[in-house]
């Protein structure tokens, strides 16, 4: 099995590490980095559990494979919120919603609300089913996580912060 | 939907944070699989392709040869050193092991057991088994396995027949002879289940010196560490299972006992830690998580007048390829075999089969949401009968507020409802006079469009009164649950549940139940999800129970708690406890509020002044309530009439939906539910559970089965093919809150774990048929997919 050698950043701190070629960013992730917020719910791509953002971008990392981030900058939910013990705008509106029951979804559902906000500083209710349309829930119907959502991009206004530095600044 | 809160509670019913989002918010919370020992193996298994065959011999050499794999270990070493699983029928012959035994007896199920340094080891390993079998005659089709001709799954047993008994409470005979009208049908509940997103995961460790197995499992099972430790052959107090392990999801399912099982035989045979965590296939395919398979043939007996009169009820159930607790699901539905209306006489034939198939489990509701599914069917089936309409033939039968308690002729007395009230509010809510001029409009329109409406109960409190009238040789009379509670030193409270949470809140429900009684702010009070060693006993979260059950045992714990600090305060006051008044944990005179001893005094008395305690009062301040099941402690009747479960919440929905003529897909465009579960602890939670359990509920109706084809392979073992609704599925839903409390709990609480996923099911159906009215169709089969749906259509021209 070949190995390779990849440097990457993972919630603001850059790291380097030799990795097997066929092992996967979600497995990387959570057994060699312990950072075991993010979950595998399917490892087919398509529950979401495992959502992070690559560069930007909400990626399934259980496709992904570890090698794929070389270079780049990984956020998981552990890096969303401003220091350990607090949480940001969004993190905090789930729990005012309380958008979550079990929580095993709720790693991809902050991360895929997170770049939709990044984007979009005042979605509608459509906008934000189909942002979320990717993660599966099994426990709220979604009807919580939409509302926290909802909250969360009207108090990320209210902040007075562009969106796009908002949604960063939570992290 | 807010519902006002009841004024006489401090922190029930008040819109209140959870204790337990914030960790997973912060990406803290710790599931099986965050759980990482030193030296840790890991578990793939080999799985049988074939859906019944002997095992003629298994070659694992080559894997053995792989660096860094541990062991192969097979049915037949497990089964010399493991005891079958329980089963909860008196049925010998149908033995259960973690790996087949000699026969494998569905596509799927595990046959070898590959424990490397890694997962990925392992699987590579578990390619390399060579399993060489002899292919056997198999059934996948219920009826099928009802005929006596059939090929036993287990060939020791005999034949495929597991359990069959016909209830008969009531003159049902008279009553059908007596009625004006009779009907049939049959209705058709396939194979789905929970599915949750975690799949089930366990970590297993054994101490030599110790003699001791610890456990961490993704678990909701009743009993769990009992039966774990019974099939290892070690002592109870062998086995330490750890409840602090979050559960990603469960409903029911999670009772991953022959995973379990092998994790701890290969801990212990192997002196390591093991983790086996099923991917997705496993869990799909080989963990034994499928619920209910049913057919319901239907009889119904009214008048012109739409009253119904009796009912006669033939519910066959396909299991699948080993029983454990599934059976058991046709009996709980007998405590509410009449859902919310007055029907006098009813026969209940239950059968229960097996077949070449995944095994069953338990599904949120323990097979009342295909009851309520097929009694939903019958109602609108009387009504269309009748011309009269559904909503007013269900007024005319739904039991009465003024009529409780009410004892159903299937033995169980419902403790309270209004449910007349709880349908008005529901269909305003929906705003139903509008959904029935659009639903109009859109046929007008050329559209095809239905609304739907369902009544249905919820029982709760979770007792296990199925057991004994399934099986005789079982006299459980109890299902208790437990909570305990100290002080510490400097008045910090602890409270102590017996174990794990699959997203429900317990956490949340403790503190608020702890913190309402002793006046103390639940944000202050910490709960501990303790391990089997610790805790005194629990039956899980299953049944709707917790919020009664839980709820209630740490209710009592604090009331001990309240009296033994007003006893102490009073002491040092120099008064009787009756001449004291307890608030927030203070003692004050009744008569004079100024002369008071703090809380925080009454915790120094307890903790250090033995000298100042009343005589006879231990030292320390701390407390223990173990709660039966109310109504609970009784045997049925040898009619087989019994209390099931004590309390009944109630829930009425409305929905709108439009079916694309072409390809047959249904869209919801309003839902609207009624729910009645007499006093909500935690609103947002209770609303939380509901809209899943209604989004659930979509799934069973619309999207998700585990389909079989003719050779008795699954179909369905990804998301792929088992479609789990979406944010795109799922309506925005308007709850409507009601609150008839119960007389029989601490503060009028009933369950709501199962909420919504006991009425959306037929509510679908019944819009479904609406719409398909006016084209002469009728469909009375879960799911109704797309494809169903299109087909149908399409054939109607
Ligand atoms: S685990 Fe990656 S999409 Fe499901
Ligand atoms: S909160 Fe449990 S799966 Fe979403």
């Amino acid at each position: 099995m070949s190995q390779h050698e990849i440097t990457f950043t993972v919630n603001g701190e850059s790291q380097s590490a030799t990795v097997a070629a066929r092992l996967t960013l979600v497995d990387f992730l959570r057994d060699a980095l312990r950072l075991t917020g993010t979950h595998a719910g399917c490892e087919h791509g398509v529950c979401g559990a495992c959502s992070v953002l690559l560069d930007g971008v909400p990626v399934r990392s259980c496709l992904t494979l570890a090698v794929q981030a070389d270079g780049s900058e990984i956020v998981t939910v552990e890096g969303l919120a401003p220091e350990p013990g607090t949480l940001g705008i969004l993190q905090d509106s789930f729990w005012e919603t309380h958008a979550l029951q079990c929580g095993f979804c709720t790693s991809g559902m902050l991360i895929a609300s997170h770049a939709l906000l990044a984007a979009n500083a005042s979605p509608t209710e459509d906008e934000i089913r189909e942002a979320i349309g990717g993660n599966l829930c099994r426990c709220t119907g979604y009807k919580q996580i939409v509302d926290a959502i909802a909250l969360a991009a009207e108090r990320l206004r209210g902040s007075n912060l562009p969106a796009k530095e908002a949604a960063d600044d939570e992290r | 939907m807010s519902a006002e809160p009841n004024s006489a509670f401090r922190y029930i019913s008040r819109k209140r944070r959870t204790k337990e989002d914030h960790r997973f918010l912060a990406g803290n919370g710790r599931y099986v699989a965050d759980i990482a020992l030193p030296r840790m193996l890991h578990v793939a298994l080999v799985a049988s392709p074939y859906p019944a065959a002997h095992i003629l011999s298994i070659d694992a050499s080559a894997a053995l040869a792989l660096p860094g794999v541990k062991a192969v270990v097979t049915g037949d070493e497990l089964a010399s050193g493991t005891d079958a699983l329980a089963s909860g029928l008196d049925i010998p012959k149908v033995r259960r092991y973690p790996l087949a035994v000699g026969t494998a007896r569905y596509v799927g199920e595990w046959v070898a057991a590959v424990v490397a340094e890694s997962r990925a080891l392992a699987e590579d390993a578990a390619e390399l088994v060579e399993v060489e079998y002899e292919p056997l005659p198999s059934v996948s089709d219920p009826e099928a396995a009802l005929d006596p001709s059939s090929p036993p799954v287990h060939a020791d047993h005999g034949s495929n027949l597991l359990y069959r008994r016909k209830f008969v409470w009531g003159p049902v005979d008279e009553d059908f002879a007596a009625a004006e009208h009779r009907i049939e049908f049959r209705a058709r509940w396939n194979r789905n289940a929970t599915v949750p997103i975690e799949t089930f995961g366990v970590v297993a460790s054994w101490d030599p010196t110790a003699q001791l197995l610890d456990v961490w499992a993704s678990i909701q099972m009743p009993k769990f560490p009992d039966q774990l430790a019974k099939a290892l052959r070690l002592p109870g107090n062998g086995v330490r299972v750890h409840f602090d392990v979050d559960v990603g999801g469960s409903y029911g399912v999670k009772r991953g006992i022959k995973h379990s099982v092998l994790a701890g035989y290969l801990a212990r045979r192997l002196g390591r830690p093991v983790r086996l965590i099923e991917d997705r296939l496993e869990n799909m395919r080989g963990g034994d998580a499928h619920g209910p398979d049913r057919i319901f043939d239907m009889a119904v007996a009214f008048d012109s007048s739409g009253i119904i009169r009796s009912l006669r009820i033939r519910a066959l159930d396909d299991v699948g390829a080993h029983a454990g607790r599934a059976p058991f699901q046709l009996g709980k539905p007998i405590g509410a075999i009449v859902g919310p209306y007055r029907i006098a006489s009813v026969e209940y034939e239950a059968i229960s089969v097996t077949t070449n198939k995944t095994p069953q489990e338990a599904v949120r509701g323990f097979g009342q949401s295909p009851t309520n599914f097929a009694l939903e069917s019958a109602v609108d089936r009387v009504a269309r009968h009748l011309g009269i309409d559904r909503i007013e033939l269900r007024r005319r039968n739904l039991i009465r507020h003024d009529e409780f308690p009410y004892t159903i002729p299937s033995g169980s007395t419902y403790d309270s409802g209004d449910y007349h009230a709880v349908l008005d509010k529901a269909l305003a809510a929906g705003g139903y006079e509008d959904l029935v001029r659009r639903r109009d409009a859109a046929r007008e329109a050329g559209k095809i469009a239905g609304v739907g409406i369902a009544c249905c109960l919820e029982p709760s409190g979770g007792n296990s009164a199925f057991e004994p009238l399934f099986n005789p040789k079982n006299e459980t009379t109890t299902w208790m649950d437990s909570c305990s509670i100290k002080v510490d030193l400097y008045g910090g409270i602890v409270a102590m549940m017996g174990t794990s949470s699959s997203g429900q809140g317990h956490e949340t429900l403790v503190s608020t139940v702890v913190g309402e009684v002793l006046g103390r702010d639940p944000e202050t009070i910490r709960v501990v999800h303790s391990d089997s060693l610790s805790a005194l006993p629990s039956n899980s979260p299953v049944g709707s129970r917790m919020a009664i059950m839980l709820g209630g045992a740490a209710a009592g714990a604090a009331k001990k708690l309240k009296a033994t600090i007003t006893a102490i305060g009073a002491h040092r006051l120099g008064v009787a406890p009756e001449a004291a008044e307890y608030r927030d944990g203070d003692v004050m005179l009744a008569s004079d509020p100024g002369r008071r001893l703090t809380f925080d005094q009454i915790v120094e008395i307890a903790h250090r002044k033995f000298h100042e305690l009343p005589p006879g009062l231990e030292p320390g301040l701390q407390s223990a309530h173990v709660m039966e099941v109310p109504t609970g402690g009784t045997l049925p009747t040898a009619d087989g009439r019994v209390q099931m479960y004590p309390c009944y919440a109630f829930e009425a929905h409305v929905v709108y939906l439009e079916i694309d003529r072409i390809t047959g897909k249904v869209a919801i465009g309003r839902y609207a539910v009624g729910h009645d579960c007499g006093t909500m602890i935690n609103p947002d939670i209770v609303h939380g559970m509901t809209y899943g359990g209604i989004a659930h509920g979509i799934g069973a109706a619309l999207y998700e089965r585990f389909a079989y084809d003719g050779e008795g392979q699954l179909l369905s073992g990804s998301f792929m093919d088992y479609l789990i609704p979406s944010s795109h599925e799922v309506p925005d839903i308007t709850i409507a809150d009601h609150c008839t409390p119960s007389p029989l709990t601490s503060f009028g609480q009933k369950g709501s774990g199962e909420a919504g996923y006991l009425g959306a099911p037929a509510a679908i159906a019944g819009a479904v048929n609406d719409a398909l009215a006016p084209l002469g169709l009728s469909l009375t089969e879960l799911p109704m997919t797309p494809g169903v749906l299109g087909d149908l259509i399409a054939g109607a021209g």
